[in-house]
């Protein structure tokens, strides 16, 4: 009888020819989705001339798009994009996503509908894991692996162990799937899943929207993790009827496959999560944090800054202000979630706030640009990384949470539990009468904050 | 790549040092070896360049290499004139970079914890040891795998691919395509009469 498997071992088995893989095997993967960038792939262009090839191995198997510095910051950074631009054309890549189609490429590659489940996917990029949230094998490899997967349609992977988490429950009001993944890496540590696949199952993952659990599979690499991997549901499939036509394969772990490790998590227990500087493994409960003044409160990033993420910030400002000596950044993750966050109002209510909004950009999560921190400055932001000198200067400081967290931590000025400004009434609707209490529960809240 | 490598260490215990202190986003704007390496370590030790001399070794803790994918990371120590990183364990990226490479990286866990700046190093990588000659200890390191052996052999991962594709690498070719912008390729052809 075969060896039973989980998810991550049945994709890289059906993408290398064999019926079975186990854990530590070095294999040969066919690769069906390579994404391309500014920053990781222009070294590759020029790595696949020193071998002397012409032709990448299938052109309609990959995707491009700027995304880290855009638009250009500076001179060095307009040769990239042109070099990427250059070879777009000589290649006849069709899908490349100029400037106002553009995005971060993990929000990007899942709202054009290009990662379906059974895929495997490589950019020169860690956070790619986010793709797993399709039930796709997806993993962030080097400038020398893209070369050589734009060349052969080929890749080498140590077939990784398998970590799983039971999220069971439901996660409480005013807590989110950042919070969970913010809670398990300070449990497991920025090392606990090293060179492991992260595999999620139970209820509350089962609840999630594919947006949500896009943030949890993004933080995979935060753990040290290859992939994070969930199995595809209704949820998943319905997000991507509305998407392609294309047919795919639903894998999914056997119930006796092997797992170096099992972490059962209740997610009606969890409160808002801040990770600390300067490890995402820094994680505490809001109410453990203390009084910390802010500078700078940023909403962007692969990790969070999809529509949903944008909806929240937006309810936790409505009618309110950024307060004083704060600067607060939103940057939405795509040029379409821009668009949706232009129809919906958002951006009125962002800048009301006193917000700057941005175009789609990796921008300042990497220190790249469009606000970019200076020394001993504090930052508190939902992106995914708080490493030393990650967002600027090495002495900058960043705290790590989720999209609400960091709204209302810009009105109040320092870094505070979202909770109570998600059932606190609005001062404007206090004064006009409105009285509190007067529509229970959820219903309150879209009464008072409809946004 | 011999069996012996013989340097100089820089030591740097802590663990996850994380690759935008080896190389930091700000220069990531170009992919030139010798520009990255003027800037290697800078965000933890800005006199790292200064002090390094062709075929020292650096020596880190645990999870050296956590954070981005960046390969700039790899090249920018390399072209600084490091022969090879001993760390407790590396992060996977960076791992799999640094032997795409040919570069190597070693684990000896613990290694960083003793070592002081300026010791003398051997490895020898046929009898997995390290040889601290200055404190008189040796250490032994995870043996490298048959696949790790192979691909450090060949000079990392694209002289096999190119083999592999009848190909020749040649690492000498700086740039892909003459430089020219879209715009440039979209001219339409003038003929002149």
């Amino acid at each position: 009888m075969a060896r039973p498997q989980t998810i991550t071992e049945k994709i890289l088995a059906a993408h290398s020819d064999r019926e079975t893989v186990r854990p530590a095997e070095i294999v040969n993967a066919r690769i069906d989705l390579v994404v391309c960038h500014e920053i990781t792939t222009p070294p590759a262009i020029r790595m696949m001339a020193q071998m002397g090839v012409t032709k990448v191995f299938d052109a309609s198997k990959i995707v491009v798009t700027p995304d880290h510095f855009v638009p250009n910051k500076d001179i060095a950074t307009a040769e990239l994009t042109k070099e990427l631009r250059r070879w777009v054309k000589e290649q006849g890549i069709v899908r490349y996503h100029e400037l106002g189609e553009h995005g971060i490429c993990h929000a990007l590659v899942p709202e054009k509908g290009y990662i379906l489940p059974g895929m495997t996917a490589v950019c020169g990029d860690s956070h790619t894991t986010t793709l797993g949230a399709f039930g796709a094998f997806a993993s962030g490899v080097g400038s020398t692996d893209v070369a050589a997967v734009l060349s052969t349609g080929e890749l080498w992977f140590k077939v990784p162990e398998t970590i799983r988490f039971n999220v069971t429950g439901k996660l409480p009001h005013g807590v989110y799937s950042k919070d969970l993944i913010l809670h398990i890496i300070s449990k497991i540590g920025v090392d606990g899943a090293r060179y492991c696949a992260m595999e999620y199952h139970g209820s509350a993952i089962a609840a999630m929207s594919m947006e949500a659990r896009m943030t949890i599979t993004n933080m995979a690499v935060e753990a040290g993790g290859k992939t994070g991997i969930m199995e595809a549901d209704e949820i998943t499939k319905n997000y991507l009827s509305a998407r392609t036509d294309e047919t795919y394969t639903v894998y999914k772990s056997d119930s006796d496959a092997e797992y170096s490790a099992v972490h059962n998590i209740d997610a009606s227990a969890l409160e808002p999560v801040v990770a600390l500087p300067s490890l995402p493994s820094n994680g505490r409960f809001i109410g453990e944090v203390g009084h910390v003044a802010i500078d700078q409160a940023y909403i962007g990033s692969c990790t969070n800054a999809r529509i949903e993420d944008l909806r929240i910030a937006a309810r936790v400002m409505k009618g309110r202000r950024v307060a004083d000596g704060v600067r607060c950044i939103v940057v939405p993750s795509t040029s379409s979630v821009w668009r949706q966050a232009l129809r919906e109002g958002l951006f009125e209510i962002f800048s009301e706030a006193g917000c700057v909004v941005s175009t789609a950009t990796c921008g300042a999560c990497l220190g790249g640009s469009m606000g970019v921190l200076g020394k001993q400055e504090v930052c508190i932001s939902s992106t995914n990384r708080n490493f030393v000198g990650r967002m600027g200067h090495a002495e900058a400081l960043v705290y790590l949470a989720s999209p609400a967290t960091v709204a209302a931590s810009a009105i109040a000025g320092h870094i505070v539990d979202p909770r109570e400004f998600l059932e606190r009434p609005l001062r404007r609707e206090k004064e006009a009468g409105v009285p509190v209490g007067a529509v229970a529960g959820a219903e309150q809240e879209d009464y008072l904050w409809g946004v | 790549m011999g069996s012996v490598i013989r340097g100089r260490a820089h030591v740097y215990p802590r663990a996850h040092v994380n690759t935008d202190e080896i190389i930091p986003a700000r220069y990531l704007n170009t992919h030139d070896h010798a520009e990255l390496a003027k800037h290697a370590m800078e965000d933890i030790d800005p006199a790292f360049v200064s002090r390094v001399q062709a075929g020292d070794i650096l020596v880190g803790g645990e999870d050296f290499g956590c954070g981005s994918s960046r390969e700039h990371a790899v090249w920018a120590l390399r072209t600084a004139g490091i022969s090879c990183v001993i760390a407790s364990n590396f992060a996977r990226i960076f791992f799999r970079n640094s032997l795409n490479n040919g570069f190597l990286s070693i684990e000896c866990a613990g290694f960083a914890d003793q070592a002081k700046n300026g010791d003398d190093l051997e490895v020898d990588l046929a009898k997995g040891v390290i040889v601290n000659h200055t404190q008189k200890t040796e250490h032994t390191f995870v043996p490298q795998t048959a696949f790790v052996v192979e691909m450090i052999a060949a000079g990392g991962l694209l002289p096999m691919v190119a083999k592999k594709m009848g190909k020749v690498y040649n690492p000498a070719i700086v740039a892909a395509k003459p430089d020219v912008s879209v715009a440039q390729l979209n001219q339409p052809v003038r003929v002149v009469s």
